[in-house]
């Protein structure tokens, strides 16, 4: 069963109901307890880093996570849940879970035309390769994203997608058992549904 | 790199959890469960919806947040809702339903600030205006709020651009007159919008098919199209209920 965690923040229903269409079971948990016999664990998240770290903390997720992180369990993180695998974000000046090394900052434009959150479809490309996001050059892989700070992996090898919004950013992060995706694979459509396809099928759940 | 392909938006009208059509804001129809539509557009993959609570701000009521939290989990893209949006606090509960814009209309009257309150907050794009609009009896057009029940003494493209000054980030001219009619877009005011902002103008209100979303999009500078009765009924045809999608291209 995967684990969607909720803490408070985040599109826990549209995230369950996109792996159930994908072909997955998933089930919403607010209590830390029903995370141990998780086969993975998804950590969403809208809004600010800094409320999110207290609401995990407060909720006795932390421990929780290390362990089945310590447990090599699939992690995927979305949207400032992926923000929230990195060390460190500029949004509170508070730190993350740090499994994947890297920082968190705000977006700046000179440029009006930039506005902020950087909110809209926008393509990814796949860094290396993996069996997550199609490399396949005929169609470029889109998504939804809303956000205003975003992820600087501190080791390339990390990065396993990246997005141009501005000025070249992480779209997606991998690490080991760990993933990361900035945008909304679930208010992503196809494009979202290939992605969980993916997941489910790499990780066998 | 952003993805710019010409957005075409299916609205959908809802009231007491109702997917209804109006005719010119008059005669709702039942439809359907709204749910429902939600997974044809899932299906059929479209990119944005919008969903509008009509019997909300006119009979002095707030979002259905139970409801709403219902339609944002099934959706499989991001949701514009309006209806009943008449403070900060309200909208902000609106976002933490799962919706990702807000759609205002009625609030506009009286307290137009609260677009710059949200815009501040949350970013432009998460604020849309809809611009409701109608024929006055002795000629020109006018704003129109609560439904289409009041009004306010301003030009129409003055107004876009003030919405625009407060930090709205997108403007849907929604034609009273033309809604449900299948009769075209007006195209004479979106041109007047368009120039008059330098945001996107949507027009809604009169689409009979694609030729109409085109010429929108190609001739009179719409930067994304919106319809409802076009993706509801089949045929342009009222007693004839079928949800469906297709861009222009």
């Amino acid at each position: 069963m995967i684990n969607i965690i909720d803490y408070g923040m985040g599109n826990t229903v549209s995230i369950r109901n996109m792996i159930v269409k994908a072909g997955g079971k998933a089930q919403i948990s607010g209590d830390p307890e029903k995370l141990s016999l998780a086969k993975a664990i998804i950590l969403p998240g809208v809004g600010n880093f800094g409320k999110a770290m207290e609401l995990i903390h407060a909720g006795g997720f932390k421990a929780i996570i290390d362990e089945k992180v310590k447990e090599k369990v699939p992690v995927l993180g979305i949207c400032l849940g992926m923000q929230l695998l990195l060390d460190h974000s500029e949004e509170g000046d508070v730190s993350g879970l740090g499994y994947i090394p890297g920082e968190v900052k705000k977006f700046i434009f000179a440029d009006r035309q930039y506005k902020i959150p950087h909110m809209g479809w926008d393509e990814v490309e796949a860094a290396k390769a993996n069996d997550l996001i199609p490399q396949d050059a005929a169609e470029k892989q889109r998504f939804y994203f809303v956000h205003s700070y975003f992820a600087q992996c501190e080791n390339e090898s990390d990065v396993l997608c990246k997005t141009v919004y501005g000025h070249e950013f992480h779209s997606a992060v991998h690490r080991d058992h760990i993933t990361g995706v900035q945008f909304h694979p679930e208010k992503s459509h196809r494009f979202g549904l290939t992605f969980f396809r993916n997941y489910l099928k790499h990780y066998g759940l | 790199m952003a993805y710019n392909v010409s957005r075409v938006i299916p609205v959908l009208t809802v009231k007491n959890r109702e997917l209804v059509k109006t005719l010119k804001f008059g005669n709702p129809k039942y439809i359907g469960d709204p749910i429902n539509a939600i997974k044809v557009f899932n299906d059929k993959e479209c990119d944005e919806l919008m969903v509008l609570d009509i019997g909300a701000s006119v009979n002095g009521k707030s979002p259905d947040f139970v409801h709403l939290k219902e339609m944002a989990g099934e959706a499989f893209m991001p949701i514009g809702y309006g209806g009943g949006i008449h403070s900060f606090e309200t909208a902000r509960q609106v976002f933490q339903c799962g919706i990702e814009k807000v759609v205002l209309n009625s609030v506009l009257l009286e307290n137009p600030g609260i677009v710059d309150e949200i815009a501040a907050h949350y970013g432009n794009q998460s604020v849309v205006i809809s611009l409701d609009y109608k024929k006055e009896f002795f000629g020109g057009l006018k704003p129109v709020f609560f439904s289409g029940k009041k009004s306010k003494k301003i030009h129409i493209a003055a107004f876009a651009k003030e919405m625009e000054d407060r930090g709205a980030g997108e403007i849907i001219l929604h034609s009273v007159d033309r809604e449900g009619t299948f009769s075209g877009y007006d195209l004479e005011l979106l041109q007047e919008v368009v120039h008059a902002t330098t945001i996107p103008v949507v027009p809604l209100g009169g689409a009979g098919g694609n030729a109409d979303l085109d010429k929108a999009l190609e001739s009179a500078g719409a930067h994304a199209v919106a319809a409802a009765s076009l993706f509801v009924f089949k045929n342009n045809d009222r007693n004839s209920i079928l949800i469906n999608y297709s861009t222009t291209k």
